[in-house]
């Protein structure tokens, strides 16, 4: 998701939000509420952390509800319905009415596996504002495999059925070595489709895309040829359809603001009722991540360890601490400073000014000769699934 | 490129976005999938008049009675303009 449109000011219209008092964070002006972590798809770079199988419990229809009325209260503005896939909660239409009756703007993120006539009307007139649909790629093979499902032909369908409901809708692929080369038959799809936006989203290094990166890593000629195919169709179609394309970090000399601020924009809950900075927190060694079925919204945001572990730049250590940058990029993301140094407060490798940015370049590197020795044929992958799942995790804490 | 609008223009709100009051930032917002746009009172106080009904003319005279001032048209018509060019206004 963009969080950089969440920035105060991103119109580069208005006046500054007012600040909030001094010590004191902002509003989670994004909550993401990942109903489930079932889900009918087994992306091989799937979001959800690697040891999801081990997180089964979900928050019912009740304490859901109540997680969004507190989030409201603290300033919430736009709500994610994500997963897994959220369509296999069958109190989706009632969450909705309850947060849209909030006034949040709430986002459907889905697969469109689930996603009928029927349940489009009902969750339309329960207020859902957006649908965010998922492809794998704009071929049916590819994107039947890297989801090793059938759903190609499904969700052209879901689709245009989305679109004579008369939603908005953000089409979605995550990009790789493999469906790089395509994005221009992406953006084509997205235009047929009548898409207002579409997200590009690179893969990032973490969860299940770590475990596959040497298959999913794309080269730099790769990343440069795709950007330029996407500048071209920016210029050609206008304010049609709205692309977002973001470069991948690996191939970055400068970190990105994780979650545009750790604890500043973003208050993430897992289907169990885990707060979370960052939808990939979960994965970081030595953070007590509170549970909202034991702690009050507010005390979780503005008081947690977690969510002031890595506010604002008090914990940083050199280089960050004394770096002209440190408010701009806030040390980057921690998930990928813990899985190339092994400590998450380490300033993000993908940093130039990190001692161990070397290590990135290595990787980038390896998923290079990876793509040459497999001569453009897939290699296989760890596809998500409970079993993978269970198999990873064991042995980890 | 999008044409000045003219004063016979009746501006209405893209139904991809939103406009509401925020208690928590104390100001305006145009809310669309998954973004947010923060609004000075100013940018609010337009917006808020442009549901299709008003042309560009009613909406100016309602602005200047409505706020005791004179000789705003060429902000309006600037933010009318940056407004389509960003979509929100159709």
């Amino acid at each position: 998701m963009p969080l950089s449109n969440m920035r105060p000011n991103a119109a580069g219209w208005s006046d500054a939000v007012a600040a909030p008092p001094p010590g004191q964070p902002g509003p989670p002006l994004w909550l993401l509420a990942e109903l489930t972590y079932r889900c009918p798809l087994h992306c091989a770079f799937c979001s959800n952390p690697v040891d999801y199988a081990r997180h089964t419990a979900e928050l019912d229809t009740a304490q859901w509800c109540d997680v969004f009325s507190q989030a409201r209260a603290l300033g919430a503005v736009q709500l994610g319905l994500s997963g897994g896939e959220p369509l296999l909660r069958k109190d989706l239409e009632q969450l909705v009415r309850h947060a849209h009756g909030l006034g949040f703007y709430t986002n459907l993120v889905t697969s469109g596996v689930g996603l009928t006539d029927a349940r489009l009307a009902a969750l339309r007139d329960a207020g859902l504002d957006h649908i965010q649909l998922s492809f794998q790629d704009s071929t049916r093979e590819l994107n039947d495999f890297l989801s090793s499902t059938r759903t190609f032909d499904l969700k052209q369908r879901v689709a245009r059925m989305i679109k004579a409901h008369g939603y908005p809708m953000v089409m979605n692929c995550v990009l790789h070595r493999h469906n790089l080369p395509h994005v221009g038959t992406i953006i084509e799809m997205a235009l047929q489709m009548g898409a207002e936006y579409l997200e590009l989203a690179n893969t990032q290094y973490y969860g299940w895309a770590w475990e596959n990166r040497l298959a999913l890593l794309p080269t730099r000629e790769q990343l440069l040829e795709a950007e330029a195919v996407v500048r071209e169709y920016r210029a050609r179609i206008g304010k049609r359809c709205q692309i977002l394309f973001v470069v991948p970090d690996y191939f970055e000399a400068r970190p990105k603001k994780c979650m545009n601020g750790w604890g500043t924009t973003f208050l993430g809950v897992a289907p169990d009722g885990t707060a979370l900075p960052c939808h990939a927190a979960r994965m970081l060694p030595g953070l007590a991540l509170p549970n909202v079925t034991t702690q009050g919204l507010r005390e979780i945001w503005r008081d947690s360890e977690a969510f002031r572990r890595f506010r604002g730049t008090a914990w940083m250590q050199d280089p960050c601490r004394s770096c002209d940058h440190r408010e701009e990029d806030y040390g980057g993301c921690h998930c990928q400073a813990f899985l190339l140094t092994g400590d998450p407060a380490a300033t993000d490798p993908v940093c130039e000014r990190s001692a161990d940015h070397g290590k990135v370049s290595e990787i980038v590197l390896q998923g290079r000769l990876a793509a040459l020795q497999a001569r453009g044929e897939v290699q296989p992958m760890v596809f998500r699934s409970d079993g993978n799942s269970l198999r990873l995790s064991a042995g980890r804490k | 490129m999008t044409a000045d609008p003219t004063d016979l223009a009746r501006p209405l709100l893209h139904r991809t976005f939103r406009l509401q009051w925020e208690e928590a930032q104390r100001s305006w917002v145009l809310l669309y999938p998954e973004g947010m746009v923060t609004l000075n009172d100013s940018a609010a106080a337009i917006l808020q008049r442009c549901d299709g009904g008003h042309t560009l003319d009613m909406l100016i005279d309602d602005l200047q009675a409505a706020f005791g001032v004179q000789g705003i048209a060429p902000e309006v018509h600037a933010f009318v303009k940056h407004a389509t060019e960003r979509g929100w206004l159709v």
